[in-house]
């Protein structure tokens, strides 16, 4: 497999994560530099799966960089309907860009896709497995607001199904980070992803309360309960009700705290916050242009070394 | 119990292979890892809780006219890393193969993540890590626990 697919954010390094950090603070400080680096790339756009912010997010990325892109479409309207591999999608798609992004709904797609494609291949999220890209942006808000050292980082809500949460969690043990994951007992963090925080030696703690962290933390990274997971809505009511937070919530935290939040949100963080200090999710959401642009512009500019 | 009794339990076999030494309880599961429900007509003895040397009690599996696969070996390796595997022909061991803890096992195995891309009808095989104390699949990363193994054995 190529070295320079981005699959899981448990293949990089703080050396990987700092790289793409440094070049995104770099596209900020000066966009109009950046602007044409890459005429004449293409990236190819592959979503087996709705995605509005981050198909959209790289979409802009491309561009800004003054490369163009191709979108396969929704599925409904594409040859996966009638039944075609993903494995034969993606040979088909890497003859018509210099590099893929891919979002599907099953755990490994991307993986897998890595697999069969010689073009560098972003995974945009693969079902309940990694969404690394966001947590790049994730690490690039956190990094301006908290440092990403000596730090507390509380992590709540579906912490089982959450993708941004299980590359979070793993791209957090490079760095000097006390990690809390606060949940309902049955969306707790999954075995593999336990499995890897110990290998990795981090520390982890894990609450059924965020009262028993907030005022310790120095950021909380809130994740959307999704009313499928429960069997019932009163049951769905009860519990994704004591995974918010509000205003007073807030007086019980660390004034400097950092709330940060992958959207959408539906009802997890109260409006009020909104007009907080703590409420830094809308920067972070933007964030994920430049830190796209980076990753993009350092694939395409190795790709090009590499004689492609 | 008599070297004799053993022989009525467990006789020998012409061609084919003998996995002794495997773990009590496991017997079952050696027949399930090699696809063998009595439906094919081969030639299969059972040894359960049979007194053993080096083990308390060992069950073996003796097979007619059959060899392992590597992957059957690498699960075998997993399952019951104690086991032994001797080939013969015309009635003589012909061939000890070891069994090493390998790598990785391909195949034979199915990811139980429902939702893993290895599930679909893509053109790739299973392919599980093994760690210490499981298996782990390439593809989604779920961990399989040892004892959890042999219910995820691909049915043939
Ligand atoms: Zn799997």
């Amino acid at each position: 497999m190529r070295q320079d697919h981005l699959i899981s954010a448990t293949q990089l390094s703080r050396a990987d994560i700092e790289a793409v950090l440094n070049r995104a603070a770099e596209i900020d400080a000066d966009p109009a530099a950046w602007h044409g680096r890459h005429s004449g790339s293409i990236l190819g756009l592959c979503f087996f799966e709705p995605s509005t912010r981050t198909r959209m997010s790289f979409d802009t990325a491309m561009k800004r960089l003054g490369g163009r892109t191709i979108d396969m479409g929704a599925v409904e309207s594409s040859s996966v309907k009638k039944g075609e591999t993903l494995a034969d999608t993606m040979r088909v798609l890497e003859g018509y860009a210099d590099a893929l992004v891919l979002r599907h709904p099953s755990e490994g797609a991307a993986t897998m896709a890595a697999e069969f494609v010689d073009v560098p291949l972003v995974n945009a999220g693969d079902g309940a497995g990694q969404h690394p890209t966001q947590t790049l942006l994730d690490l690039y808000t956190i990094r301006e607001n908290a440092g990403l050292d000596d730090i507390t980082v509380g992590i709540m809500g579906d912490l089982k199904y959450g993708r941004t949460v299980h590359s979070l969690s793993a791209a957090l043990t490079n760095f000097d980070v006390r990690q809390h994951f606060i949940s309902p007992e049955s969306l707790q963090i999954p075995r593999s992803v336990r499995y890897d925080l110990h290998e990795s030696g981090a520390q982890v703690r894990e609450h059924t309360h965020l009262d028993d962290v907030l005022a310790e933390l120095d950021v909380l990274y809130v994740t959307r309960i999704q009313r499928e997971r429960f069997p019932d809505e009163n049951e769905y009511r009860k519990v994704a009700g004591e995974y918010r937070i509000d205003a007073a919530d807030l007086e019980r935290a660390k004034d400097s705290l950092t709330v940060l939040h992958p959207l959408p949100r539906v009802d997890e963080i109260a409006p009020e916050v909104d007009d907080t200090d703590a409420a830094n999710y809308f920067e972070q959401a933007h964030n994920g242009v430049p830190i796209r642009m980076a990753l993009l512009d350092g694939m395409l500019d190795a790709d090009t070394e590499a004689g492609r | 119990m008599t070297d004799a009794d053993q022989e009525l339990r467990v006789s020998k076999i012409r061609n084919g292979t003998v996995i002794d030494h495997l773990a009590a309880g496991q017997a079952l599961n050696v027949l399930a890892l090699l696809g063998i429900d009595g439906s094919g007509g081969e030639g299969v003895s059972v040894g359960m809780n049979v007194p053993s040397d080096t083990l308390a009690t060992k069950d073996i599996v003796k097979v007619e006219d059959r060899e392992l696969s590597q992957s059957e070996v690498d699960v075998l390796a997993v399952i019951s890393p104690e086991a032994t595997i001797n080939i013969i022909r015309e009635y003589d061991v012909i061939e000890k193969q070891r069994i090493d803890r390998p790598e990785s096992v391909d195949g034979v195995l199915s990811c139980p993540n429902r939702n893993c891309i290895t599930t679909g009808d893509e053109p790739i095989r299973t392919r599980f890590a093994v760690l210490e104390e499981g298996l782990r699949c390439h593809y989604c990363g779920e961990i399989i626990r040892e004892s959890e193994i042999t219910a995820h054995l691909t049915v043939t």
